[in-house]
């Protein structure tokens, strides 16, 4: 299959988006109120509330304004007012996101108050939607367009179809010189010398090895017994999937068969060239996508087996089952059913294009289910206690 | 039609992709030859859930897709349904 064209908005720095969000920031919990009434009064554009900005510090804190920063500056963003309590971080995020190009004003509420602050806030917003409400579509080649994956509330159809058909797709993508990435650290356990072996230098491979044993230390350092109440998930265990180990070949059936990834991202961590990418994330999907579209993907491949029901205010999350029950019971939550290849009635290369058709689609306007239900699961990764 | 699948030749158990009944004759397909076989199941196996398909002895291991997805706890009879009452990580 060669690169497909597809209709798509090129940012200030040449990155593709697909979607035109006006986005309205928050710099902190206590700026969530203001930024909602912000966006009640400017029809069109969006508030993304969060619960965190507040007395962080070290790691933790250098991972929150790389996540706020980097939601601002993906290419799906078009414009953004952030607003704060005060102006210095404020400021801070406001530059980070000015560095793309594209419009961005920060407000801060201490000494203005938020019905002031709201105001002025709600003039700049509304200035953005007009400017950004004008922006076109131009066509722009399917490699261009980022694109994360994550399966949730997996069950064994997930390792059976729904998982390759997205490796089928990731191997497609790849070849047309686009930009894929993984991730899910925790659920790679039991399959972490068979992921590791999938890394295209030996050097990349150390680098996923040092991530995924960090990440081992830290659940040592904090289970409380073997996991088995919380990895495999409830639902997982449902839909039959015994182990962690079971689960963790189950989900690298989505890098596919011969690609290899090219280097190791931290969480929200932008990559730095073509091909498969691994980012460090949790498993818990509201996070890991959170990260993802921090570090500028557009679009998310997001297999399920039970029905997760997910989504993300910025990054379409397609979803596809290979459950007939889910597809059946899930239906106003799943974009695309390849329950087919279960029955033998389609092969995963087939399957494979169907999902590449609906990521065109996608890129092309085509709204998700998740998007048409208003899912915008916003959830920042805390690495540990605020001073 | 078939009931089951198994990912490799290797492999010790299926997974259904429907309900399966105790006692019916289950056709199973391996997916990397498409050789089809017949288990017969001793107990009802939910879609998605595991049937085994040799016997497995207590600390043996389940393989699927060719590799070890974790410890036998309760032995294991072919045909018999696979999950947390008889299988256990061998990770954390």
């Amino acid at each position: 299959m060669g690169n497909r064209k597809v209709m798509a908005y090129r940012r200030e720095n040449g990155r593709v988006g697909i979607r035109n969000h006006v986005v309205i920031l928050p710099l902190d919990d206590l700026s969530n109120s203001a930024c909602e009434k912000v966006a009640f009064n400017i029809k069109g554009c969006k508030a993304i509330p969060h619960a965190y900005g507040r007395l962080q510090f070290g790691e933790d804190l250098e991972l929150f304004f790389r996540t706020l920063i980097g939601t601002g500056s993906n290419p799906n963003v078009a414009a953004v007012v952030v607003i704060g309590i005060e102006p210095q971080w404020t400021n801070q995020v406001v530059e980070g996101i000015a560095k793309t190009g594209k419009p961005v004003a920060g407000f801060s509420i201490e000494r203005h108050g938020e019905i002031k602050t709201v105001e002025m806030a709600s003039r700049k917003a509304k200035e953005f939607m007009h400017w950004a409400s004008e922006l076109k579509r131009e066509e722009c080649d399917l490699s261009e367009v980022w694109v994360s994956c994550k399966c949730g509330e997996s069950d064994t159809t997930s390792g059976l179809a729904s998982n390759p058909s997205v490796g089928n797709a990731f191997e497609k993508l790849v070849a047309m010189g686009a930009t894929c990435c993984f991730g899910e650290t925790s659920e790679i356990t039991g399959a972490e010398m068979v992921c590791k072996e999938r890394a295209a230098t030996p050097e990349v491979a150390e680098q996923f090895m040092a991530m995924f044993n960090k990440y081992q230390e830290m659940i040592d350092r904090n289970k409380t017994d073997d996991l088995s109440g919380s990895q495999p998930t409830k639902g997982n265990i449902a839909g039959g999937l015994t182990t962690i180990e079971e689960k963790a070949f189950g989900n690298l059936q989505k890098i596919g068969k011969t690609i290899n990834y090219v280097g190791v991202l931290d969480k929200a961590e932008a990559p730095t060239g073509k091909g498969l990418w691994y980012m460090d994330t949790s498993s818990a999907a509201a996070e890991a996508v959170t990260l993802w579209a921090a570090a500028g993907f557009v679009a998310h491949f997001f297999p399920t087996g039970q029905g997760n029901i997910i989504g993300n205010p910025i990054e379409p999350v397609i979803k596809l089952t290979a459950n007939p029950r889910t597809a059946g019971d899930m239906v106003e939550h799943i974009d695309y059913d390849c329950s087919a290849i279960l029955r033998g009635e389609m092969t995963l290369d087939e399957s494979g294009d169907n999902l590449l058709d609906m990521l065109v689609r996608t890129c092309e306007g085509r709204l998700t289910a998740q998007e048409v239900l208003g899912h915008e699961e916003f959830v920042l990764t805390k690495l540990y206690e605020s001073a | 039609m078939i009931q089951f699948l198994i990912h490799e030749k290797a492999d010790t158990v299926g997974v259904a992709t429907v309900d399966i009944k105790a006692g019916e004759m289950a056709k199973g397909l391996y997916m990397d030859s498409q050789e089809q076989v017949e288990v017969k199941a001793l107990q009802d196996i939910p879609l998605g859930h595991k049937i085994a398909m040799t016997d497995h002895q207590v600390d043996g291991s389940v393989i699927k897709y060719g590799a070890d997805i974790g410890r036998v706890v309760e032995s294991i009879k072919t045909g018999e349904h696979v999950h947390i009452h008889n299988l256990k990580t061998r990770r954390w």
